[in-house]
């Protein structure tokens, strides 16, 4: 019963002394002097924004990744009590006492200083020497810029360290023993991947290929499993099954579930609202859901509504018509129908409100009880202020040749007549009676006569269009287009009879009450989308530089520069690790490719488990430089120094694997060994004192003179800063 | 002769009619139907299309007489592919012991008919109707006129390779045609013009394919089941029909495609006797091949890669082989590439060699060309010059009589990049401080000198370089650069300092090797072309901008080029000509220039990707309107879904065969030979399929349903192959039972029957089709509109 107590409880606590000086010393480096400088550093006046936006809670969109990097800097504002009052506006604005900068800045600092003992842990996990691991650990902590861009609200460390946790845990996983399948170790690790690839994913979407690179590697692997004969067909399957669910069904859910916590924290509306569809905003606190709120619901005839282009480019614009007409001949000759014109208005107007009628009636109220419009129906859409009919005919538009004008008509005797009758059509209907909804349904008006769809056809119209966007009618309607889709935006049943009463309730607010919400999965991908698409237009900074620029570091970025002193911030990484990361990738692929080729003709000049490590371990270091960097070859964006960290971290891990194979396999005698020793010390010392020549324009301070400055300036294409006197 | 057929298939029952060897032997010489094909596609020139002969309800009725003891395998081969049906009770019955258990591949005797029905329904496929309809259709008018140009010798400018045009000139001049018909547009009448030389050209290449496609599939399966399949697949699809019947660069480039797939394939199965003759042949035709394709268009690009990757593993194989010597394996490498890539190397630059030739002609003529003529070699004052970009396939710097639209920066005159010789691309170099008339004969020459601050004068219309803090048209963080002032008078703003790359100060400035940059003096930004293509205002012309970041990038550095000052004496310049090498890669670059150009426009519905294997929308060759010949380019939908399922089929089938390799399964010899043609053979052609359609999700320029059908190919094999190893397996896990040849003939009939019947209910879409629209009841094509993308 008390067997248990004659044994002694026993702890036995093994602490790996090289793990904690060096999670000290990455500590020491990244967190000695947080707060300093005092101002807004390079894109922390961008991503600042978007924490300000968070302890606001109100709703953005950024293009330039998921929400979860964004969601830590906040998290780190949160717990520095934050506000979110502050205008981030310029780089080197000197920040106000309300913002907690050194906890603004920590997390970020944190992930930049535990990459540190990571790449120990890594290399010792490749099954390479202490030794090794210790030098790729010293390679890190010394990197300038790894450092810059640690200690500032930014994502790249986040990122740096969500992946080589990623990595780090699937050699964990893969190197347990084979006795030790589904043992709590095992799920920790392989569970551990699945969790950490998402975060670094959900950080930047460069995460995604280190991802792949980590299913590629799982795959392989799982291959041999699958040649393993001892294995059961069954856990076989339980195997591919686990690997399954921690590496694809896990990752993926979490990545959504950054989206909902997003979504859950931003309700309130703001500056990107106009982005997103009208039925998302509506679902925003304030905005257009103050607007909206309370409206019908089903779109009845008689009702008066405003409709929105689900396009939203060139800008979002809804549906108007003003009291103008087309002129008669264009300024190329061509002759229009001088009918009233139609254009699509960016900007909330009464001219945008339309009237949903019934051909076979003449009444413009909605009748008691309310006859709902459906998918087909056939209507006639009349404006509100004018109440004149929207028509389209046989005219070629006014920009748009090849398309038909769209008008309100004017009834000129001149045997033209109306032809206003447009079938309805749900383009998200779930069956062929869905009744047409405020906001949620997305509508094409086709036009009975010509069966042309009315579209923005994102053109802006001359002067005597006010240069408001044309709309027009496509002949030739190929497909689904958002052009062609329009949306009802704001929306009350019109009950007045007489066209006086009816301008009045026109100006006036809508008011009545149901609320709607889009479900969440609706959002989710309305955002996820709008996130992919969005394009930013330019691709040209100051400090941009490309892809190719980088292997080299033949360009810097100047973060930041005291306002009165010649102090300052650079992104510049330490020569000798750069070159020397350089160097080794060749070494390994002319070493690897000499001896690929020897081993197929036989000739074995490394031990085969020499050569299984080698390969192992270049096919992360190596397979990881190439999957985080060479995807920017192909990238439109504009790109930094900055993107190459991730990639530089994995090049940097390579030198030490480099180093001690040569040392291992290729000094055959002793005397070559020691000198080789005394070579590595050397070039180590060299690291060393790039790393504090340099640690001035790393860490801002001390302040140097132009001299120094100019005597740092080793390469021409670099910009350092030189105040003139 | 149905009754003699039968009675000497059932006399020799085992050998000539189950596995079908003899059908081209005397039971079928005699028979006066044995050419019909023809005579019926010759037949079908009636203006209705559906007549019996293709039905496969009276071809039934007919064919049941003689349907005993016929197997599905043997139909085709006999020259009677309408033949198919009368499976077989009456087969079973008697013989039902004597069918090898699994369909084995018929002797060798079966298939030169076999190779004969498919080459002549291929091309009496292609070559029906082909005249029709008698005017131009799609991109007719591009390549019909590119032909002419070849024919009139007129120099011209393509953002494809020359070989395919080159034949259709060729063609249309070996048929007669003058070269006089322009070409227009499309729907233009050809009237007496004779246009069908060319079409037959390009038909005889794509019926060609189908054989080729077929003899790859025999090589790769050893399975005359599977070549026909996709033989019958290629003749019965109506994408291809259609795209063969007009002058257009795609039959030409599938065809090497296809020829540079079969040889590549053949030369892998000669890879046991290296250097034998047909080792040589096969390889020699494969670089021909290649070259070819690469000549028509740069898609062909992608099989250069997929043979290139192919020989890559036949290296490899070969490096583990320890029985040849090191030695032996360099002269392999040596003999494997060398040819292959050197002929398609030379091949290649002397296709695009004989153009860059007329080029260099038709620049003589005009002699405003570097060529044989001398210019004075350091630039001054009052110089005539023209300044090149330096980027790769930059335009010369350009002016015009055209102001930037409003709204556009300041309404001033246009400063643009222009690829081509102009006479508005000529600018005069003056001091920026005195505007006397360098032409005044008493004025000494004063030579240019690095770090000087000049005015640049455009010749044509007296305004002066001028750039200001407005933002450039379409790079908005660059200043715009206009022409600015009258007669020369200008502002402050048009002086630029003039600097060579890697100069000091007062050093002269040399023309074409000097590279100068000109930075802008009051705004400190450098003149440079940004690359993009202005719209329409601008006369597509490239952007020139000022660019605020002072970065050394080839964008922003520009050199003298023409330069014309009497005052000067003149040095040839033929050291300074750029090398053949050079011209070619420039060439090359402004090609794909050429190509990346041709982007989508705003909110222009354009063909996606992912729509062509699904055939979400086809293109419209000719007529719109019900009273209009109409023609439309559709794959068969049958076909195509079956190929679409089978690239699923064959992966599961592919990861199912090689995980059961892998852990070891114990497998038949005929199951272990399935899985070879599987992996190894369908593996190629994946990969093919692969390579001929991903890039595709890449590409940015304007995508149309067209460039599918090098993939459409692969993937037709892959469907043979597939269907041909899954009905195998399936008779295979059915035996030794009776049933299992039964299942394969039935399958097979099946699929071929399938093929059959959608032609012939899709046929209108490629022969031509007056009258109603498909959505009218009507209409011959009622109810085929399966999709609502289809536009006919």
């Amino acid at each position: 019963m008390l067997g248990f107590l004659k044994e002694p409880v026993v702890v036995t606590v093994e602490i790996n002394m090289n793990v904690m000086v060096l999670t000290l010393m990455g500590l020491i480096s990244r967190l000695w002097g947080l707060s300093y400088p005092r101002a807004v550093v390079f894109d922390e006046v961008y991503y600042g924004q978007f924490v300000s936006l968070y302890m606001k809670r109100i709703f953005f969109v950024d293009d330039s990744g998921p929400p979860f990097g964004h969601m830590l800097l906040a998290l780190g504002g949160y717990l520095g009590g934050f506000d979110g009052n502050f205008l981030w506006n310029r780089i080197g604005a000197e920040y106000s006492m309300n913002v907690p900068v050194w906890s603004l800045r920590l997390l970020p600092a944190l992930a930049g200083a535990l990459c540190v003992p990571l790449a120990y842990q890594i290399l010792v996990e490749l099954q390479f020497s202490h030794c090794a691991a210790l030098g790729a650990a010293l390679l890190i902590l010394l990197e300038n810029s790894l450092i810059t861009q640690s200690r500032f609200m930014l994502l790249e460390s986040v990122l740096i360290f969500f992946i080589l946790l990623a990595v780090l845990s699937y050699l964990k996983f893969y190197n347990l023993k084979k006795h030790s399948s589904f043992s709590g170790s095992w799920w920790f690790w392989l569970l551990l991947t699945g969790v950490a690839c998402s975060c670094a994913v959900g950080v930047k979407y460069m995460g995604l290929f280190t991802y792949i690179l980590l299913l590629t590697t799982a795959g392989l692997h799982f291959w041999h499993v699958i040649g393993d004969q001892n294995l059961s067909n069954v856990s076989l399957m339980c195997h591919f099954l686990a690997r399954g669910l921690a590496l694809i069904i896990i990752p993926v859910a979490m990545y959504v579930s950054f989206f909902y916590v997003h979504l859950t924290l931003l309700y309130r509306s703001g500056p990107h609202d106009q982005i997103m569809t009208s039925a998302f905003q509506a679902s925003l606190e304030g905005g257009l859901a103050r607007i909206t709120q309370g409206q019908p619901l089903e779109v009845a005839y008689g009702s008066q509504v405003t409709l929105r282009n689900v396009l939203g480019k060139p800008m979002q614009c809804w549906l108007h018509s003003h009291t103008n007409t087309y002129p008669i001949r264009y300024e190329n000759g061509r002759g229009s129908s001088h009918q009233q014109q139609v254009t699509c208005y960016p900007f909330k107007d009464v001219n945008n409100w339309w009237i949903v009628k019934d051909p076979g009636m003449q009444q413009l109220v909605v009748s008691n009880p309310p006859r709902p419009v459906r998918h087909g129906h056939i209507v006639q859409l009349v404006h509100g202020i004018t109440t004149r009919y929207l028509n389209t005919h046989d005219v070629a538009a006014p920009l748009s040749p090849h398309s038909q004008e769209v008008s309100c008509y004017i009834d000129y005797n001149i045997s033209m007549p109306a032809q206003n009758l447009w079938r309805v059509e749900i383009v998200n209907r779930e069956s062929d009676t869905d009744v047409w909804k405020t906001i949620l349904s997305e509508v094409r008006f086709v036009h009975v006569n010509t069966s042309a769809v009315l579209k923005l056809s994102g053109a802006s119209l001359p002067e005597w269009g006010y240069r408001q966007l044309e709309v027009v009618g496509e002949k030739l309607s190929k497909g689904y287009h958002q052009s062609m889709v329009w949306n009802v935006e704001e929306h009350r049943y019109g009950k007045s009879l007489e066209q006086k009463e009816r301008e009045v309730e026109l100006h006036s607010p809508t008011q009545m009450d149901i609320s709607k919400n889009l479900s969440f999965m609706a959002k989710f991908t309305e955002l996820q989308w709008k996130i992919l698409t969005l394009k930013n237009e330019d691709t040209e900074h100051k400090y941009s530089s490309s892809a190719l620029d980088w292997i080299t570091m033949d360009t810097n970025i100047a973060y930041w520069l005291h306002p009165t002193s010649s102090a300052q911030i650079h992104l510049l990484g330490n020569v000798v690790t750069w070159a020397s990361a350089n160097v080794a990738a060749l070494i390994y692929t002319c070493l690897s490719l000499w001896y690929l080729i020897r081993r197929r003709r036989k000739i074995y000049d490394i031990p085969e488990d020499a050569w299984q490590l080698w390969v192992s371990a270049g096919g992360i270091c190596l397979g990881g430089w190439a999957v985080n960097y060479l995807p920017f070859f192909g990238m439109e964006k504009t790109l930094f120094l900055y993107h190459y960290l991730p990639a530089l971290t994995f090049q940097i891990l390579l030198i030490p694997i480099v180093l001690q194979h040569i040392s291992d396999h290729l000094c055959r005698s002793v005397l070559l060994k020691s000198m080789f020793t005394a070579l590595i010390v050397a070039w180590f010392s060299s690291v060393y004192f790039v790393y504090c020549t340099f640690s001035p324009v790393t860490y801002g301070e001390p302040s140097l003179s132009v001299t120094e400055l100019k005597d740092l300036r080793w390469k021409d294409s670099w910009n350092i800063l030189i105040r003139k006197q | 002769p149905w009754v003699r057929q039968k009675s000497s298939c059932s006399a020799t029952l085992r050998s000539s009619c189950s596995v079908g060897p003899a059908p081209a032997g005397p039971s079928l010489r005699p028979q006066p139907r044995q050419p019909p094909p023809l005579q019926d596609y010759i037949s079908m020139r009636a203006p209705r299309p559906a007549h019996p002969p293709r039905t496969p309800s009276p071809g039934l009725r007919r064919a049941r007489p003689g349907a005993a003891g016929h197997t599905a395998l043997r139909m085709p081969a006999a020259g009677r592919g309408r033949a198919e049906p009368g499976l077989p009770r009456q087969r079973e019955s008697r013989a039902p012991r004597r069918l090898p258990a699994h369909p084995a591949a018929p002797p060798a005797a079966a298939r030169p008919a076999a190779l004969a029905l498919v080459i002549l329904l291929s091309f009496a496929s292609r070559f029906h109707r082909l005249a029709e309809p008698p005017h131009v259709c799609w991109d007719e008018t591009h390549f019909g006129k590119m032909g002419s140009y070849y024919i009139n010798r007129t120099f011209f400018f393509d953002v494809h390779p020359p070989l395919g045009k080159m034949l259709i000139g060729l063609a249309g001049y070996l048929s007669g045609y003058d070269g006089t018909f322009p070409f227009q547009k499309p729907g233009d009448r050809y009237e007496q013009h004779n246009y069908v030389g060319m079409r037959g050209f390009c038909a005889f290449l794509g019926s060609c394919l189908v054989p080729l496609a077929y003899l790859t599939v025999l090589e790769l399966s050893k399975s005359l089941p599977a070549a026909l399949l996709t033989a019958f697949i290629l003749i019965f699809d109506t994408g291809c029909i259609t795209l063969s019947q007009y002058i257009l660069l795609d039959p030409i480039l599938m065809f090497f495609l296809m020829g540079a797939v079969l040889s590549m394939v053949k030369c892998n199965s000669c890879a046991d006797r290296p250097f034998s003759a047909s080792w040589w042949f096969w390889m020699s035709l494969t670089g021909v091949n290649l070259a070819g394709a690469m000549g028509v268009k740069f898609v062909g690009l992608f099989v250069v890669l997929l043979v290139g990757l192919n020989t890559m593993y036949d290296l490899w194989d070969l490096l583990g082989n320890l029985s040849l010597s090191l030695v032996s394996v360099r002269t392999f490498y040596f003999f494997f590439d060398s040819p292959v890539i050197s002929q398609t190397a030379v091949l290649y630059l002397h296709g695009p060699g004989d153009g860059f030739f007329s080029s260099a002609f038709q620049s003589q003529l005009i002699g405003n060309n570097l060529h044989n003529i001398s210019v004075p070699e350091h630039v001054a004052y009052g110089s005539v010059v023209t300044m090149k970009n330096l980027r790769m396939a930059g335009g010369y710097l350009h002016s015009h009589w055209h102001l930037y639209p409003e709204g556009i920066g300041a309404r001033q005159q246009q400063v643009t990049a222009y690829l081509h010789k102009d006479l508005n691309n000529l600018w005069i170099i003056k001091k920026h401080d005195s505007d006397t008339d360098p032409s005044d004969p008493s004025i000494p020459v004063e030579f240019v000198r690095h770090g000087d601050i000049i005015r640049l004068e455009h010749k044509e219309t007296s305004r002066n370089l001028h750039s200001h803090q407005h933002e450039a048209p379409l790079t908005r963080k660059h200043f715009q650069v206009t022409a600015y002032g009258i007669n020369g008078t200008g502002d402050s703003n048009d002086f630029w300092r003039i600097e060579v790359v890697g100069r000091q100060a007062g050093k002269l400035i040399r023309v074409l090797r000097g590279q100068v940059r000109l930075t802008h003096v009051a705004t400190g930004c450098m003149l440079g072309s940004s690359g993009k293509i202005l719209p329409k205002w601008g006369w597509e012309q490239l952007e020139v901008t000022c660019t605020p970041y002072l970065k050394e990038t080839p964008n922003s550095l520009w050199n003298f080029e023409d330069h014309i000052n009497p005052k000067l004496p003149n040095i040839s310049l033929d050291v300074l000509k750029p090398s053949f090498a050079e011209i070619l890669l420039e060439s090359h670059m402004v090609m794909i220039q050429g190509n990346t150009a041709l982007k989508p426009k705003d909110n222009e519905v354009t063909s996606k990707p992912w729509h062509w294997p699904i055939n979400y929308q086809g293109l419209r060759f000719s007529g719109v309107n019900e009273t209009d010949y109409r023609v439309y380019l559709l794959g068969n939908p049958v076909i195509w879904w079956l190929n679409l399922v089978t690239i699923g089929l064959y992966l599961l089938i592919t990861v199912s065969a090689a995980v059961a390799l892998k852990r070891g399964v114990q497998l038949t010899s005929e199951l272990k030979d399935l899985s070879r043609v599987v992996l190894r053979g369908g593996g190629q052609i994946m990969l093919g399929w692969l390579l001929h359609y991903l890039p595709f999700f890449m590409m940015g320029r304007v995508l149309y349903f067209h460039h599918y059908f090098p993939a459409m190919l692969f993937s037709s094999m892959l469907t043979g192959i597939t269907w041909d190893t899954l009905l195998k397996f399936c008779a295979m896990f059915l035996s030794p039972s009776a049933t299992a040849r039964k299942v394969y003939g039935a399958g097979f009939l099946a699929l071929v029957l399938l093929i059959i019947y959608s032609f012939y209910l899709f046929h209108p879409l490629s022969y031509g089709i007056i009258g109603p629209m498909a959505s009218d009841p009507s209409s011959p094509m009622a109810g085929l509109r399966w999709m609502d993308s289809w536009e006919f």
